[in-house]
């Protein structure tokens, strides 16, 4: 790597590695901070990005490896003893109180106190102010944080940061929610920064932005660093070679059947959202027998909560579905899931399992119906379709009464996906089916949404991974704010189309894309 | 239990599961170790009689502690058992002796079949109540059920202006003879009430294990969101816990009423406490998803041998409930340490699995 002078290095990770219960997310990796730069790590999902920050921030420890401050190794308890050396960060899960004030949540656990410990509101909410003018937001520090919009919040959580007075700030996406004006001011702040000497480590997926606002880059694929370079000396095409690799990904292969007669139709699904608006919009599509509708869009856009309408989850949803024809009149997600719809949840552990229950009662908790004599559950047929469970999806696991919190992401994955189709779905959703999980278990997963889709199963995917849409979807819709913003044919998708069909609503784009 | 098949587990690691087998029996562990301490330290204690009579005591805690721990592993609590089991006392004295008056100068007196199935239900119904609370109002089961727990026992001192229903033996020309045999009748040797323990028992259990409702408890209270996704009825799960808690409350109200032959409204205070204890005790985990009924029976005797013992040793009840303090918090860091332990001993097999 070519080194520019005036860019000290701050901070040094050496070979540092993180091991999770069944996974790996960081391997050996070796990654260099400079002083007055913005260091930029890009890499796809679940490539270990959040969690070489969260180490850097001291909110996890690495298994092994070194960490050097100024040349020092050293070693982060907490978050808070990383903050003590200097190290703010910006989450990308919004950290924040929202029960309590701006100002209280940008000096929380450092309080501004008086000479009897009692805390001074109005100092803190004079500096407060401060800090917030300098990011253009026109929040008042004495508002709660719950009433603020999701934008409005992400720069409450950069003024936190800022106000840390750090001299390492890592961004996790911190743009995500922000409007194109939003994130102008972000850059106007961060020139600022780098002005002043700060590094500053900035994550994000948007490349325009990384090639727009980077001076350095580090690129991570499946936990590993596969590239570092000045970002003077790269373009975009360098970027997503090292992102996805040689071996790039394995897309099962089309297999040219024909889809059949139509089986699923939305018609004007709305979805009002907390703070205004509609989260969902007006949406209608239709999905045939055999066919894979992927839905494309970025974070926010509404492809998550449309799939919640879907399965009856929110009871303030409107719009009308049908299943070959018919209209389901159930609102609950039990009726729904019998009317032939099952859902494979984005947040596995929050949604798609139960993490303290055996594989086997995982498999089939949604379909428990189907074994049940009277009110006895048949042992035997219970097992028997959990063992063809395992075999057809290739879940790698010992023994089926084993909890499945002891499996890795992919295999838990797969038995997410193995408990909807023991429900005999005739449309499955599949929101982000191949988030944060290994490549070996992603072409599994691609490989079995073909095979289903062979077997005349309707799938509808929702995906941020634009060459996961393009290589596996019949039809690919593309959604942003909420609104259906595009309905392509495989045939005539290209990947400029469908992006500036995922920022309508959000403004342009602003920058110049280098080539 | 001793000796593991000598291909079981590499050196290293049976040493770890030899401690964690013990501390996965520690309930049971522990309720050996109680019955060979006081047979040693109490005379008569092991007296086939002094048995019956401790197994007579533990049942009305191991009612409880089973309604309690259905309702436990779904994520809830229910403080109101012990409102519910004086209420019910109360129901079924109030009916034995003065039937219910039709205001049309006619008074219906019930046999004793009929006024065991009425309470039943009026346990039942409270604990719908609490169950209607939590899912259809979104109380937090704590809150639900402390103000049941204060309504229940309002209305049982209601009935009697606070006074006990004396002499339940019921009158022959009115057919409700016949209230003592829940409490003192025997079948086969065993009292009626053990026998009673030993059906709900089974029931709960089977329920537990083979039933789609007992998988759905498990499931709600593991991960209440992806059990909803899943297309499990939730609410229909919580409803179903805390009538089943009702109901073991009513059945103990029913049986204290019986072997006293009088009804007091001030009977089952703070008996939620001994019932949370023993479920905790068998290994029911307060964050949920986990627990047994087995557990729950064996912690419930843990319980009530420790105090039905140490009275016989005459030990202070100050003192007792100092031990019976401690022994629940042991119980709980053991469980909490066997958890360690698991996960340390699953990442090693599965390090070594690759």
């Amino acid at each position: 790597m070519s080194s520019s002078p005036g860019h000290d290095v701050i901070l040094k990770l050496e070979d540092i590695s993180k091991v999770y219960a069944g996974t790996v997310a960081v391997k050996h990796a070796n990654f260099e901070v400079r002083k007055g730069a913005v260091n930029v790590l890009v890499g796809e999902n679940g490539a270990g990005k959040s969690t070489l920050m969260k180490i850097i921030a001291g909110v996890e420890q690495p298994t092994a490896g070194r960490i050097l401050l100024d040349g020092n190794e050293v070693s982060f308890s907490s978050s808070g003893d990383a903050v003590s050396r200097g190290i703010g960060m910006v989450f990308q899960e919004l950290n924040l109180f929202g029960n309590l004030s701006v100002a209280e949540n940008i000096f929380a656990t450092r309080e501004l106190t008086n000479a009897f410990r009692k805390i001074d509101h109005r100092e803190q909410e004079r500096r407060a102010a401060g800090f917030l003018e300098q990011l253009e937001a026109g929040i008042r520090p004495d508002m709660l944080v719950e009433d603020l919009r999701i934008g409005q919040q992400q720069l409450v959580e950069i003024a936190k940061a800022v106000s840390l007075d750090a001299r390492i700030l890592i961004m996790d996406e911190p743009t995500s929610a922000l409007s194109a004006a939003e994130v102008e001011i972000l850059f106007k702040v961060i020139a600022d920064l780098k002005a002043r000497g700060v590094a500053i480590v900035y994550i994000s997926h948007r490349l325009e932005e990384l090639i727009r606002i980077g001076d350095y880059i580090t690129v991570l694929r499946d936990g590993r660093i596969t590239g570092q370079e000045e970002m003077k000396n790269v373009d975009t095409q360098w970027i997503v070679r090292q992102m996805i690799g040689s071996d790039a990904k394995d897309f099962a292969k089309a297999d040219g059947h024909r889809p059949g007669a139509e089986v699923f139709r939305t018609e004007e699904i709305c979805l009002p959202r907390v703070t205004g608006g509609l989260a969902v919009d007006h949406v209608s599509l239709s999905l045939r027998a055999g066919e894979i509708l992927g839905i494309y869009g970025l974070m926010g856009a509404g492809r998550s909560e449309l799939f919640d309408c879907i399965m009856g989850r929110h009871g303030q949803a409107s719009g009308r579905i049908f299943i070959d024809g018919r209209q389901v009149k159930e609102r609950d997600t039990a009726r729904r899931i019998q009317r032939g719809l099952a859902l494979i949840p984005e947040d596995r552990q929050r949604e798609g399992l139960v993490s303290i229950l055996s594989v086997a009662s995982n498999l089939t908790m949604a379909s428990l119906s189907r074994f049940v004599s009277l009110f006895h559950i048949r042992g035997g047929a219970e097992r028997q379709a959990v063992t063809q469970m395992v075999r057809e999806l290739s879940i790698k696991v010992a023994d089926p009464a084993q909890e499945v919190s002891s499996l890795s992401g992919g295999n838990q994955q797969k038995v997410v996906i193995g408990k909807a189709l023991l429900t005999g779905p005739k449309v499955l959703l599949m929101d982000e089916p191949s988030r944060g999980i290994d490549v070996g278990a992603k072409a599994d997963v691609f490989r079995t949404m073909r095979k289903l889709s062979r077997d005349g199963l309707g799938i509808l995917f929702a995906t941020s991974d634009l060459d996961e849409v393009m290589a596996l979807s019949d039809r690919i819709a593309v959604m942003s704010n909420g609104k259906l913003t595009g309905m392509f044919e495989r045939a005539e998708a290209t990947e400029a189309a469908i992006v500036a069909a995922s920022a309508l609503g959000h403004g342009p784009v602003h920058g110049e894309q280098r080539r | 239990m001793t000796d593991i098949p000598a291909k079981a587990a590499a050196p290293s690691a049976s040493g770890g599961s030899v401690l964690l087998t013990l501390m996965k029996l520690r309930t049971f562990i522990a309720l050996i170790a109680v019955l060979v301490f006081f047979s040693i330290a109490a005379p008569n204690f092991l007296s086939a009689a002094n048995l019956i009579l401790m197994a007579k005591h533990v049942a009305l805690n191991a009612f409880l502690a089973m309604g309690m721990t259905f309702v436990i592993i779904t994520g809830g609590i229910d403080l109101s058992v012990g409102s519910i089991v004086g209420l019910c006392g109360m129901v079924a004295g109030y009916l034995v002796l003065n039937g219910i008056d039709l205001q049309i100068g006619y008074t219906v007196y019930f046999n004793v079949v009929e006024i065991a199935l009425i309470t039943l239900g009026i346990g039942i119904l409270i604990g719908a109540v609490n169950g209607l609370l939590i899912t259809r109002l979104n109380v937090a089961p704590f809150i639900a059920t402390l103000g049941t727990l204060y309504v229940a026992r309002g209305l049982a001192l209601l009935s009697s202006d606070g006074r006990t229903f004396p002499n339940l033996a019921g009158k022959p020309e009115l057919g409700t003879t016949g209230f003592g045999y829940l409490g003192a009748g025997k079948l086969l040797g065993l009292p009626v009430s053990i026998w009673i323990l030993v059906v709900v028992a089974l029931g709960a259990a089977y329920l537990a294990r083979y039933t789609p409702l007992g998988r759905h408890i498990f499931a709600v209270g593991g991960n209440e969101r992806a059990a909803r996704i899943s297309g499990v009825r939730v609410n229909m799960v919580k409803m179903f816990v805390y009538m089943f808690s009702g109901f073991c409350a009513a059945i103990v109200g029913l049986i204290i009423s019986s072997e006293l032959m009088a009804s007091h409204p001030a009977t089952g205070e703070s008996f939620e406490l001994n019932a949370i204890a023993a479920a905790v005790l068998g290994g029911t985990s307060m964050s949920g998803g986990r627990g047994t009924i087995g557990g729950t029976i064996v912690g419930a005797f843990v319980i009530g041998i420790l105090s039905d013992g140490l009275v016989m040793m005459g030990v202070s009840s100050f003192w007792q409930m100092v031990i019976k303090g401690l022994v629940i918090i042991v119980a709980v860091v053991v469980d909490q340490a066997q958890r360690r332990l698991q996960s340390r001993v699953t990442l090693l097999q599965m390090a070594k699995a690759g």
